[in-house]
Order: structure tokens, then sequence, then C-alpha cells
């Protein structure tokens, strides 16, 4: 089962996602921006990248890793496969990326994120695990 | 809240309107800083972040704000229209050719990259020059700059605000179309309204024109998303409490205020560019397509109109001239005839506004009005605005064939993507005829012209 729903937002794209742990809800976060962007089967983890990321609150650390996280193939056109946090506190967190560059002949892109919100952003710890929720522009 | 709201509607729209969390985001808006009179919503509106869409909302240049989330992600998203010498009866039989050709040579879809590659001090001329640039480099001619909204170019416009990672995501997106709601369609005159305005901005029944909907791409993107990480930091330090974080914002005469204002700028010019290759483009392919000059052709930008943007004006408030950033995030500006921020060529008509139904349905031409000036900051609604979400979208068209429900209607559609074309299925959106009749109606804009879609390219 995939570690996210989306959910709908008239103009745009609402995820829903959950992990045992903050790190695997961060892990999970990077996976689902790049679940819906492409297909991940086809993409490789064959380059490393650290991802390094401050916030002032646990909720602008999410929305500031999504950013990172985003640009890697906005700004880059480099599409991450998966993800793992180092270290994480409220305000800052280390994660090493593994992906590939994208190539127009072994990858599809299917939809385009454009940016990450702050509108109604959310990240809980409750008694069933992590959970955040996300409106991207699309 | 310190001002009231506003909502354009009539009893049918105001049912679907209702239903989403858009009219909260009126009262979300009124509650900031130094807002005008009202916090407004047109009848295209719909549920967005931070504003909604289709808000407008003025605030005062002393004492006001003004907010990337206000302007929106795609700065200067907007639409111009161009017409043609082309009629009708000689299009038809080569409409796959047509549609074709513009597919292949007006690079469109999900990160679409063009052709031209700048160099950074290059786009940074884009930024500054805007529409301009791409005239002086043989995109287009002279006469195309009065048509645009500021003459394609807002001043202001400081590259040194905009961050290196925007000016790296707009490097190779200048002249690309885009995915999501942005289209290039061919359309066909098919009502006229005012005879007199069609007949001055050279208009007429049976008359081929092209319709193009884009924006800053990812370099506005880049910008509006660089400036609400700074702001959302920026309105904790200066202590003022928002209903939605969305909302951050800065006070006009602040430096942070007057950075955004020069970086929304840029991306507003090189959107004009954006939209003056385009228009350029699509030139080229119709010649290829129906082997003819350019002067047979006769393309002609009928108008450029912006409708995600903030702009400093001049307004009267309780008799008082104000001057005034206007944010229209899904609205357009609506200047009545006379009005001064006009060419001469509009004095008369007043100033045109360009308004895009649904994927292959059509848009309208309507004109600015003095009771816009008076009600609404001199704006008027964008479009049709959605009211199905793209998930219930996709649902809804799930074992259809979009394309060929389309070529049922008389529109031939190439989409890079397919899942586009579910998503943006015509009963996505409002009756387009309903949204521009409530403006019509309550005097914001006045209707010219019905444009019905015949051929339709999305990204």
């Amino acid at each position: 089962m995939k570690p996210y729903k989306t959910f709908d937002h008239t103009a745009d794209l609402g995820l829903a996602i959950t992990g045992a742990s903050e790190e695997v809800l961060f892990a999970n976060a990077a996976f689902a921006v790049f679940d819906i962007i492409t297909d991940l089967g086809r993409v490789e983890p064959r380059e490393t990248r650290r991802v390094l990321v401050e916030g002032d609150s646990r909720e602008d650390l999410f929305i500031n890793f999504l950013r990172e996280i985003l640009y890697l193939y906005n700004g880059e056109r480099w599409l991450l496969k998966e993800l793992r946090v180092i270290t994480i506190d409220e305000k800052a967190l280390e994660a090493e990326a593994r992906g590939e560059p994208f190539d127009g002949r072994k990858h599809e892109i299917c939809k385009e994120i454009k940016a990450v919100t702050y509108h109604q952003a959310q990240v809980r710890n409750t008694p069933d695990g992590w959970a955040a929720r996300v409106i991207f522009d699309v | 809240m310190r001002v009231p709201g506003i909502i354009y509607a009539s009893d049918k729209l105001m049912k679907v309107m209702g239903k989403d969390e858009s009219p909260k985001q009126v009262a979300n808006v009124a509650q900031l800083p130094g807002i005008v009179t009202h916090s407004l919503a047109m009848p295209d509106m719909h549920w967005g972040y931070g504003f909604p869409i289709g808000g407008v909302a003025a605030f005062d240049i002393n004492d006001g704000i003004v907010s990337p989330g206000g302007v929106g992600y795609d700065i200067n998203c907007g639409c111009r229209l161009v017409a043609t010498n082309l009629r009708r009866d000689e299009i038809r039989p080569q409409m796959a050719k047509i549609v074709n050709a513009l597919f292949q040579h007006v690079p469109s879809g999900v990160g679409s990259r063009g052709d031209l590659k700048l160099s950074r001090s290059e786009e940074k001329r884009v930024l500054v020059e805007g529409a301009r640039w791409a005239v002086k480099n043989g995109y287009g001619s002279q006469g195309d700059l009065e048509s645009m909204e500021d003459g394609g170019c807002l001043p202001g416009a400081d590259p040194e605000a905009v961050s290196e990672r925007a000016l790296e995501r707009g490097k190779d997106q200048v002249g690309t179309l885009g995915s999501g709601n942005h289209f290039l369609e061919v359309e066909i005159v098919e009502e006229i309204f005012d005879k007199a305005v069609a007949s001055a901005l050279g208009l007429e029944v049976g008359q081929v024109a092209v319709l193009i909907h884009s924006g800053s791409r990812g370099l506005g993107h880049q910008v509006c998303d660089d400036y609400l990480a700074k702001l959302v930091k920026h309105v904790d330090k200066i202590g003022i409490n928002l209903p939605d974080r969305q909302l951050a914002c800065a006070y006009i005469q602040s430096t942070e205020g007057q950075q955004y204002l020069s970086a929304m700028a840029c991306a507003a010019n090189y959107a004009w560019a954006n939209r003056q290759m385009l228009m350029h483009w699509t030139g080229e392919a119709l010649e290829k397509a129906l082997a003819m000059g350019p002067r047979e052709l006769g393309m002609r930008l009928v108008y450029d109109v912006c409708h995600n943007i903030a702009k400093i004006e001049e307004h009267v408030v309780d008799g008082k001239k104000m001057t005034l950033c206007v944010h229209r995030k899904g609205a357009t500006r609506a200047f009545p005839p006379g009005h001064p921020a006009l060419p001469q060529k509009f004095r008369k008509t007043g100033q045109p506004v360009l308004i895009p139904g649904d994927m292959g349905t059509g848009s309208y031409v309507l004109v600015g009005t003095e009771k816009a000036m008076e009600k609404t900051f001199g704006s008027t609604c964008h479009g049709a605005g959605r009211v199905l979400s793209r998930a219930a979208a996709i649902k809804a068209s799930k074992g259809r064939s979009i394309r060929r429900e389309m070529e049922d209607r008389g529109v031939l559609v190439m989409s890079a993507a397919k899942g586009t074309l579910a998503e943006e299925i015509p009963e996505a959106y409002k009756d387009i005829d309903e949204v521009v009749n409530v403006v019509h109606g309550a005097g914001l804009s006045r209707k010219v012209a019905k444009l019905r879609a015949v051929g339709c390219i999305k990204g």
C-alpha cells in the first residue's frame, strides 16, 4: 500500500502522507512527490545527493523540505528514487537522496507539480504514527 | 475583518461557489493591513490558497501590504487574442493540418523547454524589457506593444531581486506554453454584441483568431516561492497575524515589499516576452500549414491581458484620489474609455478584456467600464473558473474518449499529456456564458464579441 493518499482541492493537488516515524514521514513525502511526477519503476538510484533544510517549526521544515525536493526536478531535472533521513529535529534536517538525471528516452513525466503551498499544511504526531497534509500547485 | 467582502455572482453560480472554502478566503483577505473599501471576488471565484482565485483587493500604498499569494505562483499568467485575415470556410478543410502544425511548432507540455536557451545576461534583459526584448529580437513588431497592458513591460523590474534558482528555471522556458490549464486555441468569431467596438478592434463574424493562454513558467513560480518563504518569516518578525500563512506579505513601503514588487515585475516581463514569442511561432506554424505568406495571413494582436498581478494604480476612493496596490488573482483589469493608462487606439473603446472559457468552448471579448472603476478598482473576471477538482474531473472522464467528444463538438484537440484532457473536461468548469453575463449585467465590463473554439493545443 502506498504511504500517501491524494485529497481534493478545487484547482490543485492535496496529499495526505503517513509514516511510522518522523524520518519515515519525510522519506515517504519525497517518495510521494516523485511517484506522482514520474514512473519510479524506470528511475535508478545511480547518484546520491545531500539535502539540507532548515525551518522555524515542524510545518515550516516540512514545507522547506518539499521545496528542496521539488527543485531537484523543477530546477535541476533530476529524478528522486528514494530518500533516507540522516538527522532530523524540529528545525533542521539532513537527508540523502538517490536517483538520476531525467532522460527523455528513458523516463516519463506524468504530472508537473509546480510548487508547494502553506495553505492548510499540517504535520502531526498521532497515536497511530506521523501524518502530514499539504496542498501543491499543479 | 477590516472591510466587508463582496462576491459578484448569480443565484445559479452561488450554489456551486458557496460549497468550497473560497468565501472564507474572501473574509481572510479582508483582514490584511491597509485594505481599502472591500475584499472582492469575481463570479469565476473558486478555492485557491491564501487569496481565492477570482479575488481582487486594493491596498493603500502608504500603509498597506503587498502579498505574493495575492498575485499567485504564475505571475502575469494571461491571455492574448490574435486576429487573422482567415475566414471560417477557408480553414475548415485544413483543420487537422493546422492543429498538427501548431502542436509541432509551439513547444508545449509538462516542463516544456524551448529552442532558445538564454545566457544569464540575456535572460536579465528579458526580465527588464519584457515584450520589448522579444520585438527587438525579431519576434513580432513594435506596433504589438501598444496592444498589451503596460506596453508589455512593467517598470521597476530589478533582476537582482530574482534568485539564481528562478533564473535557472527560466533560462530555457521562454517561448513555451507549459502544462495544466494553459492552451492555444484556434477560434472563430461567432457573435458580435457591440458592432462599433468590435469593428474598432478589427473583429467580424466568421473571422479566424487565435487565443494564447500562458504565463511566466517556472521562473514566476520560483519568484513567488522564494518570496513566500522570505515573507512567512518577515510577518512573524513585524507581528502581522495571519489567518493563513499563504497570505504572507510585507508593507509596500518596506524593503521586503519593494523587493518583491521588483522581482514580480521581472516575472511579469518574462511572461509578456513568452506570449510574444508564442504568438510569433503560432504565425510561423499557420503560414507553414496553409502555405501562406505573413501578409496574406494578416496576424495582428488584438490585445494581451494579465490575470495574476499586483499593480500600482490611481483610483478614486470616497471622492479622494488614492494610489493603491491592486492585487488581481485570477481577475482582469477592465479600464474604461478615456482612462489615461490606455494608448490612443483604445481611448474610445475602453480596454479590451479577454475571457477564455473551458477547453474547447471559446472565449469572450469585453471592454472595461466606468462602473468597474467605481466598484471593483477597474477589475472583472478572468475565465470560467473550476467547479470540479482535478481528481473529480479525472473520475468523471473515466471510460470516455475526451478527444472524440471534443471532435463531435467540432473542436480538434491535441495534448502533450493524456491526463490533461481528462482534468480539463468542460464540466470541470463553470458555465462561461453565466460568468460573463454576471460581469456584463453588473456593468463591470461590456460584451463585445463571442468566439467559438475549433482547434485546441493543450500542454
